[in-house]
C-alpha cells in the first residue's frame, strides 16, 4: 500500500497510470451495462431522425429522405391531435391527484386501527393488485364492467338499467382513473405507512398533555411528519402528466370511447404498427419523449430542493 | 366526556368497516373471476355467479390442459423468466458496485452516472426501439424478450443505495487483506446484501411474468408469446373455431368468460405464490429506495 504523500511526489504520468490501473476494473464491471444502453437506448435515440425523414421500411434510415418538419406539421394537422393531447393530459392529471391523495387518507386511517392483525391482512389484500399485471387486471375488469358482468347484475338486482361502463364517453376517463387508483393506492399506502411509525411518539404524548384532540393531532403532528414523503411524491409524479398509461389504457380501449380514451401512447403505436407511418409515429414519440424528459429533470430538481432526495 | 367518548367509538366502528370493505374491493374483483372460472357456462350466462362457483365445474381447467397455445406460451414464459432475470441481477449486481463507490475512488463515476440516468430521462420510443431490434435480428427471438429488460436503472439505484450502507469498514479490511474485486462482490457484497438482492430479484421475475407489451411487439408467430402476451389476444377476442371434435362434449359446460376466467386465474397463481416472499422482502426494498444516494 502507497500512502498518500508518496503519490503526490510521483511524476503527473505515473499517477495517472497507477490511477488508472487501480480504476480498470470498475471500468470493465460497467462493460455490459454500458453495451445494453448504448444497444437498446443510446441507437434508439439516434433513431429518432425518423422523425425527419420519410422512413419507409425497404430503405432503413440512410436511404430515407430528409423532410424537415414536415412530419410535425401533419401530426399538428391532424384532426385527432387536439383531442388526444387533452385526453392524456386530463386523464394522467386526475390518475396523480387521486392516487395522491387517497393512500394518505387510507394511511392515516389504517393507523387510527389497533388491531395490528387485522392492519396487516388489510395491507396484503390492498396491494395485491400492484403486483398483477394490466393484462390480468384488465381481462378482470373486462368481464366485471361488462354489460353481462358482475357490476351490471348487482345494478340489475337493485332495479337499475344495466350501465355501458367501457363503451360510454363520458364514464370512461373515470373507469379509466378509478381502477388506476384501485391498482396502485395499496402500494402508495405502504410508503405513507412506513413514514408514519417514523414518527416520534413523544410528540403525540406532547400534544396530548397539551390538549389536542385527536383531529388536531393529526393536522399538527401526523401531516408535518409525513410530509417530506408527500412531497417527495408529489414531485416526482409530476413526470408522468404526458404518461396516461399506456398498458392499462391499451387493454381496454374500444372504438366506441376513442373520443375520450385515446391517448399519446395508443396513438403512437396505431400510427405505427396498424397504418404503417413509422415517421409520424416517431414524430408524436419525439415530442412525447421531450415534454416528458424535461418534466422529469425538473420534477428529480424540485425533489432534490425540496425533500433533499437524490437519485443517484 | 361521554359525549366525546361515543363520537370516537362510532368513529373506530365506522373506520373498521370502511377499510374492511375497501380491503374486500381490491380482492373482490379477482374473487369473481376464480368463481367464474370454477362454474358451469350456464350458471354463469344466468347470472348466477358472485364469490361462490354455482354449479361447480372443472371443465374451463379440463379445457385449456388440451390447448397447446397456453403451453406453449407458459413454456415461453418459464424460460424468459429464468434466463432474463439471472441477466437482469447479473447486470445489476455488477453495475451497482462500481457505481456505489466514492467519487474519490472511482473519478469516472459521475460521468457513468449520467450516462445511465439519461436512459431515465430520456428515449427513443417504441417505433425506434422496434427498428433496433429487428435490425439486430432478434425479432421472434427470447433475445428480445431477455436483453432490452436486462438493464434496470431503477434496480441497480436499488443496489446502489443498499451497498452504501454496508459498513465501509468492513470493504477496507477486505482491501488490506488483499482481497481482488470478484472476492469482494462474492464473499462480502453478495452475502450482506442477501434482502436486497431477494427484493431485485423477485421483482425481476414478477416483471418478466407480467411483461406482455414487448412480446406483442417483438413476436410475429404466436407460438412464441409469453404467458401474458398471449392472454391479451385471448382476452381481446377468443372464438372456439379450432377446438377438436372429441372436444365438442366440452362446449356444453364451458364458454369464452369460464375458459378466460381460467387463464386469468393461472397466469395469476404463480404470483400469488411468490406474493408472500414479496410482501417480506419488498418493504425492506422500498426503504431501501428512499435512502439517500
Amino acid at each position: 500500500m502507497k500512502t498518500s504523500s508518496d503519490t503526490a511526489r510521483m511524476p503527473v504520468l505515473a499517477r495517472l497510470r497507477m490511477r488508472f490501473k487501480r480504476e480498470l476494473p470498475y471500468h470493465l464491471f460497467l462493460i455490459p451495462g454500458i453495451i445494453l444502453a448504448i444497444l437498446f437506448c443510446y441507437i434508439p435515440m439516434i433513431g429518432i431522425v425518423m422523425a425527419f425523414q420519410k422512413f419507409t421500411v425497404f430503405k432503413g434510415w440512410f436511404d430515407a429522405p430528409w423532410v424537415g418538419l414536415a412530419n410535425f406539421k401533419y401530426v399538428i394537422s391532424m384532426p385527432r391531435f387536439g383531442q388526444v393531447m387533452f385526453n392524456t393530459v386530463y386523464i394522467s392529471v386526475l390518475k396523480i391527484i387521486f392516487s395522491l391523495l387517497v393512500p394518505i387518507i387510507v394511511a392515516l386511517l389504517l393507523n387510527e386501527m389497533r388491531n395490528r392483525k387485522m392492519k396487516r391482512v388489510l395491507q396484503t389484500a390492498m396491494y395485491l393488485p400492484h403486483f398483477l399485471s394490466w393484462i390480468i387486471l384488465g381481462g378482470i375488469i373486462l368481464d366485471i364492467l361488462s354489460l353481462e358482468g358482475v357490476v351490471n347484475s348487482i345494478i340489475s338486482a337493485f332495479g337499475g338499467q344495466p350501465i355501458g361502463f367501457l363503451s360510454s364517453n363520458t364514464l370512461f376517463p373515470g373507469v379509466l382513473i378509478t381502477t388506476e387508483v384501485w391498482k396502485s393506492f395499496g402500494f402508495n399506502t405502504i410508503i405513507y405507512m412506513a413514514a408514519l411509525t417514523s414518527i416520534n411518539p413523544d410528540l403525540y404524548e406532547a400534544a396530548e398533555i397539551d390538549g389536542a384532540s385527536r383531529w388536531r393531532q393529526i393536522w399538527h403532528v401526523t401531516l408535518p411528519g409525513i410530509r417530506p414523503t408527500i412531497i417527495l411524491l408529489a414531485t416526482l409524479s409530476l413526470g408522468n402528466v404526458l404518461n396516461a398509461g399506456f398498458e392499462q389504457v391499451f387493454i381496454l380501449l374500444n372504438p366506441l370511447v376513442m373520443d375520450s380514451g385515446d391517448i399519446l401512447d395508443t396513438l403512437v403505436y396505431r400510427l405505427a404498427f396498424n397504418q404503417a407511418q413509422y415517421s409520424v409515429a416517431t414524430a408524436v414519440g419525439l415530442f412525447k419523449s421531450i415534454v416528458s424528459g424535461v418534466l422529469i429533470a425538473v420534477s428529480y430538481y424540485l425533489a432534490y430542493k425540496l425533500a433533499d432526495y437524490r437519485i443517484f | 366526556m361521554n359525549y366525546r367518548m361515543d363520537g370516537k367509538k362510532i368513529f373506530t366502528i365506522l373506520n373498521y368497516l370502511f377499510l374492511i370493505v375497501l380491503g374486500l374491493i381490491c380482492i373482490a374483483p379477482l374473487l369473481n373471476t376464480l368463481a367464474i372460472s370454477l362454474s358451469s357456462a350456464s350458471a354463469v350466462a344466468m347470472g348466477d355467479v358472485l364469490f361462490f362457483p354455482s354449479n361447480f365445474s372443472l371443465d374451463a381447467y379440463a379445457f385449456i390442459a388440451t390447448r397447446s397455445e397456453f403451453l406453449t406460451a407458459l413454456n415461453v414464459s418459464v424460460m424468459r423468466v429464468i434466463v432474463g432475470s439471472i441477466l437482469q441481477m447479473l447486470v445489476t449486481f455488477i453495475s451497482a458496485y462500481p457505481l456505489s463507490r466514492e467519487n474519490r475512488d472511482f473519478r469516472m463515476r459521475t460521468v457513468y452516472v449520467w450516462f445511465f440516468m439519461f436512459t431515465i430521462l430520456f428515449s427513443g420510443g417504441i417505433v425506434p426501439l422496434y427498428m433496433q431490434v429487428k435490425t439486430l435480428g432478434m425479432l421472434d427471438s427470447m433475445m428480445a424478450l431477455v436483453l432490452p429488460t436486462s438493464l434496470a436503472v431503477f434496480n441497480i439505484v436499488l443496489m446502489i443505495n443498499f451497498f452504501r450502507i454496508l459498513p465501509r469498514e468492513l470493504d477496507e479490511s477486505f482491501r488490506i487483506d488483499g482481497a481482488g474485486h470478484w472476492t469482494l462482490l462474492w464473499r462480502l457484497y453478495f452475502p450482506l446484501s442477501l434482502p436486497a438482492f431477494a427484493t431485485i430479484l423477485l421483482l425481476a421475475m414478477v416483471g418478466h411474468w407480467n411483461s406482455w407489451f414487448d412480446g406483442m411487439l417483438f413476436m410475429n408467430q404466436t407460438e412464441n408469446y409469453p404467458i401474458a402476451t398471449y392472454l391479451r389476444s385471448i382476452i381481446v377476442s377468443f372464438d372456439f373455431s379450432n377446438v377438436r371434435s372429441e372436444d365438442a362434449a366440452l362446449l356444453a359446460s364451458i364458454s369464452p368468460r369460464t375458459t378466460k376466467s381460467a387463464q386469468i386465474i393461472l397466469a395469476t397463481l404463480p404470483i400469488l405464490c411468490v406474493y408472500p416472499f414479496l410482501q417480506r422482502y419488498f418493504v425492506t426494498g422500498l426503504v431501501l429506495g428512499s435512502v439517500k444516494g
